[in-house]
């Protein structure tokens, strides 16, 4: 168990930028998630932190101990792959045990570490298999194993329940919860998922472009995020975006409105806006219903019902022609075509000072 | 409607095999022809040989061109010669080229691209240029042996073995094929604490089968065929491979069924080795698209 520094971290390649001083501290034992789009670099940071990438500049800190130029396999950290990366030609004892094997480990230190590690992934009735004899969920169980025995300090996942189905994946999802429960060694664990990011982890980091956008407990990015990037990357469906005019800074809130909005005042939570400025309205769907006898602030006309079951979620069109989601409960009926106004609650709104 | 299809695909299909019969014919006639012709006496071959005939063990059939051939030439010892630089090349050959290949492939050093780039660019110089320029070297090269040092390499094993191990072919072939291993392995390889050793060893020799298959035969039949530069490096017995070996029965008047006997005797090992690694051959021109 380990705690892991990063100490505006930067990467390039020649010319290219990748990562732009990147600052994060990940406690002993949490359970760290970076997100964000596809090319934003976090396969990059955590092969930095894995040791396969070089640190172009800035300090790498694990245990306390700048590991910049550390050989991977002295940095105290277990990888596993998207791809699995488990070796075709050794069954599946051979491959758990590699690491072991590799380090002249005696024959009983390797069963022990073999069986023990096959206990807590239930794979002990695999172990004389090949690679080619497993499916996708049981050789990421082994990559999961290989990286178990190894005892590190620090475990590292690059997206690897991305090659499995969505059921698998769910079930994957929750093993690796609980062996993080259960080994509580600290997690670095990369994916473009956010459901997992928001299932798993104790403090998400979400990037872009190579810069931290944010980084907390996942239940503090969903209702404070910082900017409009993580407020529209976080939630499903992704929160609503309006521009509106700012028309007065008062101590507490600004006072909005739109075309289709009623003016209204939305906390500022310590954001500077100037009156007259266009900012940015950010409405959860999930916060947004139909008013109650014709009132409401928001004023749109239903295009798209659609049931999904848990949820009706509806496409509503409003007057400047942006389009919007409200997800409403199950049972909700609104009829395309039907002027309908919607109401919200300014306190979970959020206001940006930018623009998208 | 499904009668017509089945008959189409059956026709389709005699097709196929007839026209790969006559080509496997075209390619094994040569074959049946010196094996046939090895028991026949001169006379009758040179008789048969403007008929199906030359094909076909008959007439006046026995082995005594075999007999003559071993009192002509040390049969034995030519094959044994080169069966034993063959092999060693070989090996050394897939050693040493497979560790310069892994270097290239995976480790990272200033110049490698370019010194690759000069390694492929001496596939395309002729042997035959270099012969007389490394038959000066070679002669002139220290050794030091059970009886102490020496100066020369002629006639001797290893100056047949030595310059031919490193060759850019093979070195060429292991480079293609590790770059298209996996790159996730050898990372994951290092994660767990393999030295690059370890992993050459451990993780990318093993799933190198094909490609040392591809390697070893090419540079078998090199080595196995090897004409010029034993001739002119070895002039003792000793040392002397088949193909050197062939003047033995050039003389006076050729004795046309003993050179079948020897050639039959001498093509032995290489399908021996052949048939040994054909399976791994085939699945590697599969898997890399190199052609033997
Ligand atoms: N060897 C390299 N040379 C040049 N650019 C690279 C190299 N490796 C990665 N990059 C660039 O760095 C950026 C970040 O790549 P990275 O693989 O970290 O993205 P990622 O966030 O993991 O994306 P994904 O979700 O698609 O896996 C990309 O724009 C990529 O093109
Ligand atoms: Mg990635």
């Amino acid at each position: 168990m380990a705690t892991v520094k990063l100490r505006d971290i930067r990467k390039s390649y020649g010319n290219v930028d990748v990562i732009k001083g990147v600052d994060i501290e990940i406690a002993d034992g949490e359970f760290v998630v970076f997100v964000g789009p596809s090319g934003c670099g976090k396969s990059t940071l955590l092969r930095m932190i894995a040791g396969l990438e070089d640190v172009t500049s800035g300090t790498l800190e694990i245990d306390g101990v700048r590991v910049n130029d550390l050989e991977p396999s002295k940095r105290g950290i277990a990888m596993v792959f998207q791809s699995y990366a488990i070796f075709p030609h050794m069954t599946v004892r051979e491959n758990v045990a590699f690491g072991l094997t590799i380090n002249k480990a005696s024959k009983a230190e390797k069963e022990e570490a073999v069986a023990k590690a096959a206990r807590i992934l239930q794979m002990e009735h695999l172990l004389d298999r090949r690679p080619s004899e497993l499916s996708g969920g049981q050789r990421q169980r082994v990559a999961i194993g290989r990286a178990i025995v190894r005892d590190p300090k620090v475990f590292l996942f690059d997206e690897p329940l991305s090659n499995l189905d969505a059921a698998l994946r769910m079930d994957m999802r929750m093993e690796i919860g609980k062996l993080h429960q259960d080994l509580g060694a600290s997690m670095i664990y990369v994916t473009h998922d956010q459901v997992e990011a928001m299932t798993l982890a104790d403090k998400i980091v979400v990037l872009k472009d190579g810069m931290v956008m944010q980084a907390g407990a996942p239940m503090d990015l969903y209702h404070e995020p910082a900017n409009i990037f993580v407020a529209g990357f976080l939630g499903a469906p992704s929160m609503n975006f309006l521009d509106v005019t700012v028309h007065a800074v008062n101590d507490e809130t600004v006072t909005i409105s739109n075309a289709s909005l009623d003016q209204i005042d939305v906390p500022h939570k310590g954001r500077t806006f100037t009156a007259g400025q266009t900012a940015t309205l950010g409405l959860r769907p999930q916060y947004l219903h139909p008013a109650m006898g014709g009132a409401g602030k928001l004023h749109g006309t239903v295009i798209l019902s659609e049931r999904l079951g848990s949820e009706t979620v509806i496409d509503l069109a409003l007057a400047d022609g942006s389009k919007i989601i409200a997800a409403l409960a199950e049972d909700s009926i609104l009829t395309p075509g039907a002027a309908t106004n919607f109401d919200f609650d300014p306190n979970q709104a959020h206001i940006f000072p930018e623009t998208r | 409607m499904a009668a017509i299809s089945s008959d189409n695909h059956g026709l389709r299909l005699v097709t196929r095999y007839v026209v790969l019969t006559l080509i496997a014919l075209i390619f094994v006639f040569p074959l049946v022809f010196m094996v046939v012709s090895s028991f026949k006496p001169d006379l009758q071959l040179l008789r048969d040989a403007s008929s199906i005939r030359a094909f076909l063990p008959v007439g006046d059939i026995s082995t005594d061109n075999y007999s003559a051939a071993f009192e002509r030439a040390p049969i034995g010892l030519f094959v044994f010669n080169s069966v034993l630089v063959t092999g060693v090349t070989v090996l050394l050959s897939l050693l040493i080229c497979s560790l310069a290949a892994f270097s290239f492939a995976f480790l990272e050093w200033k110049g490698r691209n370019t010194l690759l780039s000069i390694i492929i660019a001496t596939l395309i110089i002729p042997f035959e240029t270099i012969a007389i320029p490394l038959l000066l070297l070679v002669s002139k090269l220290p050794w030091i042996g059970l009886e102490g040092l020496s100066v020369g390499w002629l006639n001797s094993y290893r100056v047949q073995i030595i310059p031919w191990i490193a060759d850019g072919l093979t070195i060429f072939l292991f480079v293609q094929f590790f770059k298209d291993l996996p790159r996730d392995l050898i990372e994951a390889s290092r994660v767990e604490g393999a030295s690059w050793w370890q992993i050459y060893r451990r993780v990318v020799m093993p799933l190198s089968g094909p490609v040392i298959a591809t390697a070893a035969i090419l540079k078998f039949l090199v080595m196995y065929n090897q004409y010029l530069w034993p001739l002119i490096v070895v002039q003792e017995e000793t040392y002397r491979p088949v193909m050197v070996g062939l003047q033995y029965f050039f003389q006076l008047n050729t004795a046309w069924g003993e050179v079948m006997a020897y050639l039959t005797i001498i093509t032995v090992p290489v399908l021996a080795f052949y048939l040994a690694l054909q399976r791994a051959f085939i699945a590697s021109i599969a898997s890399t698209g190199v052609k033997g």
